[in-house]
């Protein structure tokens, strides 16, 4: 592996940090103190996390590796549940999305074999999965708040003509989904020219061969595709019920 | 004696703390033609909304063919007790997506034939139908929103100041539907309006002040 960082680069490293805060005291942005924490916040965290990897894959123990997933969905529902500004159960829908669409796609990829189940791959890829389910959720939840806030007038002529909750909501809901499954697919359009992706780039800087790197790039892709489309459907159908109270009102 | 169709009793709202409607006790009799008058800010809309179940009171109870409107499924109920808002919003893109809609929610193949019929008796010819609802006028939009409640016949249908808005040429227009629906098909009809013409027409006014109702006249 042609891995050349050590502990000296790293600190030399931190002279970019130097330059994001004289942009910022230079233009009076007010955002240094939010710089310094963000980057005691990502050293701390990295390391913590880099010795708990260290020591799960050394382990190497199913019971621990699934643990350790568990965690990452419920941190990425716990994420995902606070964007959504006041819909109830929130947090509940989100780990239901997470923790349905991290799970299909995992099997998925292993059972082709693309995907080991040892940790210093699973752990990886769930995380890779959560987040991305956990930023399209988000999407969703901004998406259904706007609409039904913009949309309430339709919404309450279509209840009063006696629709149920989803034939009232339908087009919110799709709107909804298409909003948080829309990013992963501009992505993967412009995949490979605009963007050399994390996974492979990973790879390539550790060495692999970049014609190999891509096969994980292109598996990577259609993981993110499954697993936003899940969790936005997911999210969408289980949240818009929200909205309505127990007598098919929409709530104010 | 038959049950009253609709009956409210003790009606109250509040909101934030702030008494809307206090009191309301009502009977509506199969066939009414009920007119409710009022002040702005008497209650007149909250009253109708909490008929046609948009709302539920605070206090008090309504019941629809002896029976509290709790115990039915919201969906049929509206189908039943058919509201009309003040000013209409329509949906979709064209005005065939919104005469859609009501065969779409009952799961019943669209009847074209009755759409435009029901268009012709508003006054809208059937190049109507694949109009946009951006290119019509409030009028237009109106009717079509009026449409939309009677192409299934409800038992009682709830019209919020839906004259209001309109023109003196659109105004009869409707005026004369909502006539024709009462006298002929039998459809009860319960009117919020300011208009006199429509107040004359009614065989019932109720009228709210501060949200309290004055005794039928």
């Amino acid at each position: 592996m042609n891995l050349a960082i050590n502990n000296a680069s790293l600190l030399f490293a931190t002279a970019l940090v130097g330059i994001a805060l004289i942009v910022v005291y230079k233009e009076k942005l007010g955002l240094g103190k939010d710089i310094l924490i963000g980057v005691v916040r990502a050293v701390i965290q990295l390391v913590a996390v880099g010795f708990l990897l260290g020591y799960v894959f050394n382990l190497n123990n199913i019971i621990v590796t699934l643990a350790l997933v568990l965690v990452i969905i419920f941190n990425a529902s716990f994420n995902a549940g606070k964007k959504s500004n006041g819909i109830s159960n929130a947090f509940k829908i989100s780990f239901i999305a997470i923790l349905t669409a991290t799970s299909l796609t995992l099997v998925v990829l292993l059972l082709s074999g693309a995907v080991l189940f040892i940790p210093s791959q699973v752990i990886p890829i769930s995380g890779m999965i959560a987040s991305n389910s956990m930023i399209a959720i988000g999407i969703c939840y901004r998406n259904l708040n706007a609409k039904f806030k913009d949309q309430r007038q339709q919404v309450l002529e279509k209840l009063a003509l006696g629709a149920n909750l989803k034939q009232a909501s339908i087009t919110i809901v799709r709107d909804s989904i298409r909003s948080g499954m829309l990013p992963t697919i501009e992505s993967a359009k412009t995949i490979g020219i605009v963007s050399l992706p994390g996974m492979m780039s990973g790879l390539m800087f550790a060495g692999v061969d970049p014609t190999h790197a891509i096969k994980y790039q292109i598996m990577v892709t259609f993981m993110l595709l499954s697993t936003t489309s899940i969790a936005s459907v997911m999210a969408s159908y289980m949240a818009y019920k929200e909205f309505y109270t127990e007598s098919k009102q929409l709530k104010n | 004696m038959e049950a009253p169709l609709l009956k409210t009793t003790n009606l109250e709202f509040e909101v934030d703390g702030k008494t809307i409607l206090k009191g309301i006790t009502l009977t509506i009799e199969k066939g009414d033609f009920l007119t409710i008058t009022g002040p702005s800010g008497s209650g007149k809309s909250t009253l109708l909304k909490i008929i046609a179940s948009m709302l539920s009171p605070t206090e008090g109870k309504l019941c629809y063919q002896n029976k509290p409107v709790e115990e039915y499924e919201p969906t049929d109920y509206r189908k039943e007790v058919s509201y009309c808002f003040q000013t209409a919003t329509l949906f979709g893109e064209t005005v065939k997506d919104n005469l859609t809609f009501p065969y779409d929610i009952r799961n019943q193949p669209f009847n074209e034939k009755k759409a435009l019929s029901a268009l012709k008796s508003v006054g809208l010819g059937k190049e109507y139908l694949t109009k946009s609802v951006h290119a019509l006028s409030g009028g237009e939009k109106q009717r079509v929103a009026l449409i939309r409640n009677i192409l299934f016949m409800p038992k009682v249908l709830l019209l919020d100041e839906v004259t209001s808005a309109l023109d003196e040429e659109n105004q009869t227009i409707i005026r004369s539907l909502i006539r024709n629906l009462n006298q002929e098909q039998g459809i009860t009809i319960v009117w919020v309006t300011h208009n006199t013409v429509e107040i004359q027409s009614s065989n019932r006014i109720v009228h709210l002040v501060n949200g309290e109702m004055e005794e039928p006249k």
